[in-house]
């Protein structure tokens, strides 16, 4: 395959298929809203299913079913619409299922929403933030990869840049290695065997291990924090540039990350000491490349298209070593859909510069 | 009229007097142990639907997406493949799962306010999606496992703990017969209730359940199976009373019968007629203690 011109939309849904994935469901929401479009005209061409839900609630759950009888399958929305699903992400992680999960968002303000969960309990899922089309197709596959090796949901996190501009992109089936096999899977072959399987969140085996009911939710969370202990450990992934020497880096994530990263190259051919670092895993967040990028540097700031929430994260790498600072905004269209004034090389130019060590800049 | 007899289960029953009646087990029980409360009708609806599975032969293939409740705890003595669901959620993780595995039979086992209250829209919607799967509803008209609080198919004039003096219609509203608004939709193809509180009602709702199944296998679309299971605990009323509450006050609303087969719609305030002519419950018409009577404070 040759590289094709489409929206981020349609490349992230060929990626999606060209990993495996065979059931989608969704609900209108913009900016996702043509990411389900695309699944539901491709899914039925190669023997999958698409189905427009009643509701957010329904849509995850249908991915719920389906990747709990060990089939690929994934669901989306932007972040409204993911807010309705939190309690099922929730559930899904405690019931270690390979869910992917992509939210083409209004800016950046989700950035707690997908790191945090707003659901209850105690869970984490993996978010990968792809910079761009060509990283989305990596990521989305990714996703299914790591989904699958974890049996953890994994988010996309994206926005209206990223799945209505149009790039050339070559989606091809990328191999990430060998996946253990799902045996754990409830598709119905096991039943009256007596080794009939169950999926849940609360620990419950078919035949009881300490209690009468057959439940034992402290140990089984307990493993599965040890689990997120070690993703933690295992999977984060970030991009640096020019940070060996630089007075000022200036952390991003996303596609606000390539405003920064262009803006941070001019500067640099023009002799300014800045670096640049983007965090690829929101989660797990990789604090300790972060800092080793800020090691040398005087001052951090954090570039985000909200009211500063990564900055957080950023604070906890350095803890106190540099000052960090803000030069994010809330920017966004009037409609709210996060196309704002901050995505422009020259606003962002002027941010950076300011931050600059020695200029004064409000925290 | 017919004999009656009733077991005081605070009394030690005298070993020689009691006939014992040991069906065989089914085969996709694991265990025949539960914690479930002396009386409760849930044990006995569980057992007829895997019997159902069994006799419709679909025990070497079977989902089970169970929601939130009592009967929650029988997801680990059923033998076959299942889903946990959040409260309410069943049928849409119900729907992902036979989409991907057409050749399963997937059923949900919810209870009322699982179904009526927190997923109401969710069981609708897969009703009119014509969705291949069964549905299957343990209704009590209470929360059971908090403690016996209302929920959307709670009788007018019904005790629970948030309705200490009975559902008031101007204060609580009325309550929903789900499987009439089940029935009228397109693509459901067979929708029916039944009960647990006499040996004729049990062997009924064994025939609907399996008939759900054969609905479900041959692919007509969606199937509905709602069984009225005793909850002496959640009603306050001591356990024997069990059987007659629930065919004096659920029973005379929630009427039993089939409201959808074969293409044909028959509507509970028809199958109320019918119950009324026949001067009591359906069929055997053994119980007493119908109708007219106050409910129990």
């Amino acid at each position: 395959m040759s590289r094709v011109l489409m929206e981020g939309s349609e490349a992230i849904v060929e990626a999606a298929i060209a990993a495996g994935c065979r059931f989608f469901a969704g609900y209108p929401m913009t900016p996702f809203t043509e990411v389900l479009e695309h699944f539901a005209r491709r899914l039925p061409e190669v023997g999958g299913v698409c189905i427009n839900a009643e509701s957010e609630l329904e849509a995850v759950g249908m991915a719920w079913g389906a990747v709990a009888t060990g089939a690929r399958a994934a669901t989306g929305s932007t972040g409204q619409g993911l807010s309705l699903m939190q309690e099922s992400f929730s559930e899904i992680t405690r019931a270690e299922l390979p869910l992917v999960i992509f939210n083409m968002a209004r800016g950046q303000g989700d950035y707690y929403q997908s790191t945090r969960g707003g659901g209850h309990g105690d869970y984490r899922h993996i978010v990968l933030a792809p910079i761009d089309s060509h990283e989305a197709v990596e990521h989305t596959q990714l996703a299914f990869h790591l989904a699958d090796k974890w049996r953890n949901p994994v988010l996309i996190y994206g926005d209206y840049l990223l799945a209505h501009t149009h790039e050339a992109v070559d989606v091809q089936a990328l191999d990430f290695g060998p996946l253990p096999p799902k045996d754990w899977a409830a598709d119905g072959t096991l039943a009256g065997t007596g080794r009939s399987r169950n999926v849940n969140s609360l620990g419950f085996r078919k035949h009881a291990r300490r209690s009468q009911s057959g439940i034992d939710p402290e140990s089984f969370w307990r493993e599965l924090q040890a689990k997120h202990d070690e993703i933690e450990r295992s999977e984060s992934r970030c991009e640096t540039e020019s940070t060996e020497d630089a007075e000022l880096v200036v952390v991003a994530f996303g596609s606000v990350a390539k405003f920064v990263r262009y803006v941070v190259r001019e500067l640099r051919a023009e002799g300014v000491r800045v670096g640049y670092a983007r965090p690829i895993t929101l989660w797990p967040f990789p604090g300790e490349a972060i800092a080793r990028a800020c090691s040398r540097a005087r001052r951090v700031a954090v570039l985000e298209q909200n009211g500063g929430q990564m900055i957080d994260d950023v604070r906890l790498a350095i803890l106190g070593r540099a000052p960090v600072v803000g030069i994010g905004e809330i920017s966004t269209d009037a409609s709210g859909f996060g196309i704002g004034k901050l995505l422009d090389p020259e606003r962002i130019r002027h941010k950076i510069e300011t931050a600059l060590p020695g200029r004064e800049v409000a925290a | 009229m017919s004999t009656r007899i009733v077991l005081d289960t605070d009394q030690r029953p005298d070993a020689a007097a009691v006939k014992r009646h040991t069906p065989e087990k089914p085969q996709l029980l694991l265990h025949e142990n539960h914690h479930l409360c002396p009386g409760c009708g849930e044990p006995l609806a569980v057992r007829m639907l895997l019997e159902a599975l069994e006799e419709v032969g679909a025990a070497n293939r079977a989902i089970g997406v169970v929601g939130i409740g009592c009967y929650t705890s029988f997801s680990s003595s059923m033998d076959v493949d299942g889903i946990q669901a959040l409260h309410g959620r069943a049928p849409s993780l119900a729907t992902g799962a036979k989409r991907m595995r057409p050749e399963a039979l997937v059923f949900t086992l919810q209870g009322d306010g699982d179904m009526v209250n927190e997923g109401l829209q969710e069981v609708i919607h897969a009703a009119a999606r014509g969705e291949a799967i069964t549905c299957v509803l343990l209704n009590n008209g209470v929360f059971g496992e908090t403690g016996g609080h209302m929920t959307a198919t709670t009788v007018l004039g019904q005790r629970t703990k948030n309705t200490l003096e009975g559902r008031q219609a101007a204060y609580h509203g009325y309550p929903i017969l789900i499987g009439d608004l089940l029935a009228q939709l397109g693509g459901t193809a067979y929708c029916a209730r039944g009960t647990v509180d006499n040996a004729g009602g049990v062997a009924r709702t064994r025939r609907m359940l399996k008939k759900a199944f054969e609905t479900q296998l041959k692919g007509e679309g969606f199937s509905f199976v709602e069984v009225l299971t005793m909850c002496p605990t959640g009603w306050f009323i001591p356990t024997p009373e069990g059987p007659g509450y629930l065919d004096r006050v659920m029973g005379s609303v929630h009427v039993t019968g089939e409201l959808k087969a074969g293409g044909k719609l028959t509507t509970t305030a028809e199958l109320a007629a019918r119950r009324k002519q026949r001067g009591g419950d359906d069929e055997d018409g053994a119980l007493p203690g119908r109708g007219g009577e106050p409910l129990p404070r």
